[in-house]
């Protein structure tokens, strides 16, 4: 984390463009300028500034937005709510149908239903998330007329209120990950039934389900948890792009808005926060091997 | 009157007939793949002479025109042509692709291998690449390109930089398995300088897994750079990219789907083609993380 710390404070500290000119505007002298300045303590040296923005993150004050000089944090918080939606939706929807999938295409390991199921992993690592979602959009929203075609409910407005609108989102953003998870969970699947123990517990008459199900994915998680967690990164980069697709106003919409802008504060903020949110699952993930795998201690 | 001598050539030929029907029923995917991707490589050096216009040439007064048999792809908001743009924007997606490729496993090779066999290098450089490696790619790409002047060799460059952190994390990997492999330890026992075992024993051996990589980073580029460019923190808007394409067609999907459908069906065709070329290459070259995955 300091690592990412240090990256994006130098990204603010490296951008182009003196605040201190900015902020005094056209008819302030260079007297008005080196007095901004000490007033911003941006003459002092590198490492100093540095400590006092650490100091302030951890706070929890990401510095003021350029562009609409509002509170970076207070930015952020409101726009948290549709990209945690989303990411949650997504990830529902795609652990519910890619275990499922990596489950039965080891099973049945080589026939044409493990060949269709690593079809769709392949073309669900090469469509683009922006392309699968224009897709969708012009199938099911302008075509056959079924779902709306861009926009966000709030959740608050009502469960069934939200939820239309979610449905294609979470497909577009889904495929990459879908196919990441149904890929290990088929190639964990097919190391641990090739185990003693599978054999073993067919041979003393337990049901196919209760094999798979019982002793083979339960063996095979961990690998598949430490997917979920790895692919989190994708979701997150998907997130911004789906954003802009669907017209979501989430974090991904204020980045892109920030990136157009130049707003560097809030560039650096998202960045912070996704990649905080990032490091904190995986440290959760790794906190729930103990409970998969007793084996594991820390 | 003589017998038919042995005609060496004639069965040569028939041999690598063979051979390649083999070949290609063994590996329908990969062939198909190398063939995409072959068409993807002719059509974007062969732009200019594909029936294309000037991919930027303006005309206000056909614009917004349905695809049509003067206009394959129809033409854009100012009335250019799609698909000269489809076809030039070729150009910048497998340059970003193979640039990346190259740079970042040249890097990641470096920077591993000085990893792998440092322990103080090691331990700083590692943390650095943790760190780059817990920002999510795209969103390290965006940071980059904020600073920097939107070019197409600063995608390149930022690109490459989100990716560098997982080549050298592999090649590490790699070498710190390598180095307690008996034939290592035999080099090091008969007296071989550290740095002829590294070139002779070690460097060989991780060629086969970068290869493998550096396909999945090129097509990881392409979509990265698609993504920039469609934010609008990429490729300029003057010269044509997918990305950028699509990124114009973006505000008027109601109206002109074809604008953004063209562009994002050639860039997935090219990022299948890619993948499948290597999937191919891992089941060729690394019977290991084939079984794997």
């Amino acid at each position: 984390m300091l690592v990412v710390a240090i990256f994006v404070f130098s990204l603010l500290y490296l951008s182009p463009g003196d605040p201190a000119i900015i902020i005094g505007g056209d008819t302030a002298t260079p007297a008005d300028i080196a007095h901004i300045r000490a007033k911003l303590g941006l003459d002092r040296p590198f490492l100093v500034q540095f400590g006092s923005w650490l100091w302030n993150v951890v706070r929890g004050d990401l510095g003021i937005s350029i562009f609409t000089n509002l509170p970076v944090s207070r930015l952020i918080l409101q726009r948290v709510e549709p990209t945690v939606a989303l990411t949650i939706c997504t990830m529902l929807v795609t652990i519910t149908v890619a275990i499922p999938m990596g489950v039965v295409a080891a099973w049945k390991a080589g026939t044409w239903i493990d060949r269709l199921v690593m079809g769709f992993a392949v073309l669900g690592f090469s469509f683009p998330v922006f392309v699968t979602g224009y897709l969708l959009i012009f199938s099911l929203s302008i075509w056959a007329d079924l779902l709306p075609v861009q926009g966000y409910v709030s959740i608050s407005n009502g469960f069934f209120a939200f939820l239309p609108n979610m449905v294609l989102p979470s497909l577009a953003l889904g495929m990459v990950y879908t196919a990441l998870i149904a890929r290990m969970t088929r190639a964990s699947m097919l190391e641990v039934l090739s185990q003693d123990y599978i054999r073993t517990a067919h041979s003393k008459g337990l049901s196919t389900p209760a094999v798979l199900l019982g002793h083979a994915l339960k063996n095979a998680s961990v690998p598949i948890v430490t997917t979920i967690g790895i692919g989190l990164a994708l979701l997150i980069s998907g997130v911004v792009v789906t954003e802009s697709v669907f017209a979501i106003p989430g974090l991904g919409r204020l980045t892109v808005d920030a990136i157009l802008r130049r707003d560097y504060p809030i560039i650096q903020g998202v960045i912070l926060v996704f990649s905080a949110a990032y490091v904190l699952v995986n440290l959760a993930i790794d906190v729930c091997y103990t409970f998969l795998d007793p084996r594991i201690r820390y | 009157m003589t017998a038919a001598p042995f005609d060496e050539a004639a069965d040569l030929a028939a041999l690598q007939r063979v051979a390649w029907r083999d070949a290609v029923r063994r590996h329908p995917t990969v062939v198909v793949g190398g063939a995409l991707l072959v068409l993807m490589v002719a059509m974007a050096v062969f732009a200019p002479y594909l029936g294309t216009v000037d991919p930027q040439a303006l005309s206000p007064i056909r614009r917004l025109r349905p695809p049509s048999a003067q206009y394959w792809f129809g033409t854009d908001m100012l009335g250019r042509d799609v698909y000269s743009r489809v076809v030039f924007g070729a150009r910048i997606s497998l340059l970003v692709g193979l640039g990346v490729a190259f740079f970042s496993t040249a890097f990641g090779l470096a920077i591993g291998l000085v990893a792998g066999f440092n322990r103080s290098v090691d331990a700083v450089v590692m943390r650095i690449m943790d760190g780059l490696m817990a920002i999510p790619a795209v969103l390290l790409a965006i940071a980059l390109m904020a600073l920097t002047k939107a070019s197409v060799e600063n995608v390149i460059l930022a690109v490459t930089v989100s990716e560098v952190p997982r080549v050298s994390r592999l090649v590490r990997g790699v070498v710190l398995s390598l180095r307690e492999q008996p034939f290592v330890e035999a080099a090091r026992a008969t007296g071989t300088r550290g740095a002829r075992i590294v070139m002779r024993h070690v460097l060989p051996n991780t060629i086969a897994p970068l290869i493998v990589q550096g396909t999945y980073i090129c097509a990881s580029a392409i979509i990265t750079e698609a993504i920039l460019s469609f934010l609008g923190a990429g490729t300029p808007p003057n010269i044509p990219s997918w990305g950028n394409i699509m990124a114009e067609g973006r505000s008027l999907f109601q109206v002109a789907a074809y604008i953004i459908l063209f562009p994002g069906l050639f860039l997935s065709m090219t990022v299948l083609a890619v993948n499948l070329v290597g999937d191919g290459l891992r089941d060729a070259l690394d019977p290991r993380l084939a079984r794997r995955m």
